[in-house]
């Protein structure tokens, strides 16, 4: 805790302009954090010494670095679209109709292997590359849901039920279509926040990139840390008892395990197996569990906000989630 | 300079991930398997930083002169709006939300936080899962045979114990206390993160140990009883073991199953 507060009334005392030489004061200010750290390393070792604290933080740093090396590889991808595709490309590979272009987009999202961390830069790249929205937003929630790494390890869980993946599968992509058509019907663009860079136009190809990447990994790394620690909090403030209340209740138990999704934050290539233990609950709302997940959590909350802003997410997450879980519902009635 | 500072977090997590891979620290938190996409993760943070820090370094250095040639302190201008601006209309003295990635490496750094133990453990019920396919592989060789806790806890759970029966079997995990003074070996089972952990306990009869504490790790030798046990957080069954000898084992190094 007192990490967070250092490190946030460093950026707070960081950020005023400095009359003479702009900007030297934060990096003098970054050494000085990592100097007190140093200094305070026993006391910060012995205030986090209780078993709860210690959970929290394990599971806040587990989540950080397990999405890390997905929210590289996305920031790559985003910046080798800013960098290197040329604009004019995206409008021509999908269709000019926006409504065609959603599911387009959806589908598209299969060819993306990774978590759900890694698809929020792409998807903020690929509006700055003038991909509709609605398109660009189906692909964001699609990709995690449908990827085939994340088809195979739902497969492994749930041995002799080949119907979940399937199940699964078209679940996500009716939400996500589903989500990209309401976005062309009721969503209007003041709510997004689509950040233009029209700085890089005048740099060389490879300092666009690498300009690019480094703005997108800590920015998108400083959300990730806001959606790390909200989720470790939950993690550990949630006492899991209360689920097994509701698993007898078919429709209290789908959105119970849907907001359980939303708290765990938990990566999309293992969810299933989670989902598999979850046993006293009915296949259906296991089913919303994994659609959920991959859409809405706490984690992805907080990357959404940074990157398209917090009237977006504060609109687009709850509308998801009640999106998400209908299909789950109408889904798993029909498959499951 | 915005963009140094964003440099110079980059090298620290990209340090921080190296350090994590190299020693091993990294499978308190995560499965094994990461460990190649830490190193990859890492070589590109550094990379990034070690560009950005290059072209400032250049950049400082010509323009002295700079200023007395237009062309040169133009594009010099061009290139520093990328550090200022960074695409979302912050201006100056609004928080950079890139502080923030500080804070795990500092945690990572200075606490290094152990791996999930009895605490979660005692929050969470078994996870022993839906049944894998009826029939197990028989047991390897071996007398007595070494088993992952989930391995024992699925053939004492699904197959009622058949390919375990007439053997004895080795087993390690850390305690926790349950109702009655029972106490459960368990371990934990992560399949991406810490953030999935999930415990598998099996219950202790038989001689145990006297003078236990929570956490402590153990290696015991047993055979299988019928006896078994409901998890009070979400009524699976937990096997047991009956225990013939046991040790006390130091924290191995990987503590998850997967």
């Amino acid at each position: 805790v007192t990490v967070t507060r250092a490190a946030s009334r460093g950026g707070g005392t960081a950020a005023p302009p400095r009359p003479r030489r702009p900007g030297i004061g934060a990096v003098e200010l970054f050494i000085l954090v990592l100097l007190v750290t140093v200094v305070l390393r026993g006391w910060l070792v012995g205030a986090t010494s209780s078993a709860r604290a210690q959970t929290w933080l394990t599971i806040f740093v587990s989540i950080v670095i397990q999405a890390t090396p997905f929210v590289v590889l996305g920031t790559v991808v985003s910046a080798a679209i800013a960098a290197l595709v040329p604009p004019a490309f995206f409008a021509r590979v999908l269709p000019r109709r926006p409504v065609l272009a959603v599911p387009v987009a959806g589908v598209a999202g299969a060819v993306l292997p990774g978590c759900e961390c890694g698809s929020v830069p792409i998807a903020g790249a690929l509006v700055r590359r003038g991909v509709t929205p609605a398109a660009a937003l189906a692909f964001l929630l699609s990709a995690p849901a449908i990827n085939p790494v994340v088809l195979v390890s739902t497969y492994v869980a749930f041995p002799g039920r080949p119907a979940m993946v399937a199940a699964r599968l078209v679940a996500s992509l009716v939400a996500s279509v589903a989500m990209g058509w309401l976005w062309l019907r009721l969503g209007r663009s003041e709510w997004l926040r689509s950040p233009q860079r029209p700085e890089l136009a005048g740099l060389t190809r490879g300092t666009a990139f690498v300009a690019a990447c480094r703005t997108d990994l800590v920015q998108a790394g400083g959300y990730l840390v806001i959606g790390g620690l909200t989720a470790a909090t939950l993690n550990v403030a949630v006492p899991p008892r209360w689920l097994h209340t509701v698993a007898g209740h078919p429709l209290l138990s789908v959105v119970a395990l849907g907001l359980l999704a939303v708290v765990l934050s938990i990566c999309s290539e293992a969810d299933a197996f989670v989902a598999a233990s979850l046993t006293q609950f009915s296949l259906t709302a296991r089913l919303a569990f994994l659609v959920v997940g991959p859409m809405v959590d706490a984690k992805l909350f907080a990357m959404q906000a940074g990157t398209f802003g917090r009237r977006f997410a504060v609109r687009f997450a709850p509308a998801t989630f009640v999106v998400a879980v209908a299909a789950a519902v109408v889904v798993g009635t029909v498959l499951l | 300079v915005r963009r140094e500072l964003h440099a110079l977090i980059l090298a620290l997590l990209g340090a921080t991930l190296f350090k994590l891979a190299w020693t091993g620290q990294y499978t308190r938190y995560v499965k094994p398997g990461v460990r190649g996409y830490l190193y990859a993760a890492s070589v590109v943070a550094l990379a990034v930083a070690a560009v950005t820090l290059w072209q400032s370094l250049a950049r400082r250095r010509v323009a002295v002169p700079a200023h007395t040639d237009q062309g040169h302190s133009d594009s010099h201008h061009h290139s520093d709006d990328i550090g200022l601006d960074d695409g979302h209309g912050h201006q100056h003295g609004r928080f950079d939300v890139a502080w923030l990635l500080v804070v795990p490496m500092l945690v990572l750094l200075a606490i290094a936080p152990p791996a999930l133990g009895s605490f979660s453990a005692a929050r969470s019920g078994t996870a022993l899962g839906a049944a894998p396919a009826s029939n197990l592989p028989p047991l390897p060789d071996g007398d007595p045979v070494s088993l992952s806790v989930l391995d024992y806890a699925s053939r004492a759970v699904f197959d009622h114990g058949r390919s375990l029966t007439g053997r004895h079997v080795t087993l390690s995990g850390f305690v926790l206390p349950g109702d009655a003074g029972t106490w459960y070996l368990t371990r934990m089972v992560i399949t991406c993160c810490a953030a999935d952990a999930q415990p598998i306990k099996v219950g202790l009869a038989g001689t145990v140990p006297d003078g236990l504490k929570p956490n402590d790790w153990l290696q015991v030798t047993g055979s299988y009883t019928t006896q078994q046990d409901r998890d009070p957080v979400n009524q699976a069954a937990i096997p047991f073991i009956t225990v013939t000898s046991s040790t006390p084992i130091p924290t191995p190094a990987r503590q998850y199953e997967s």
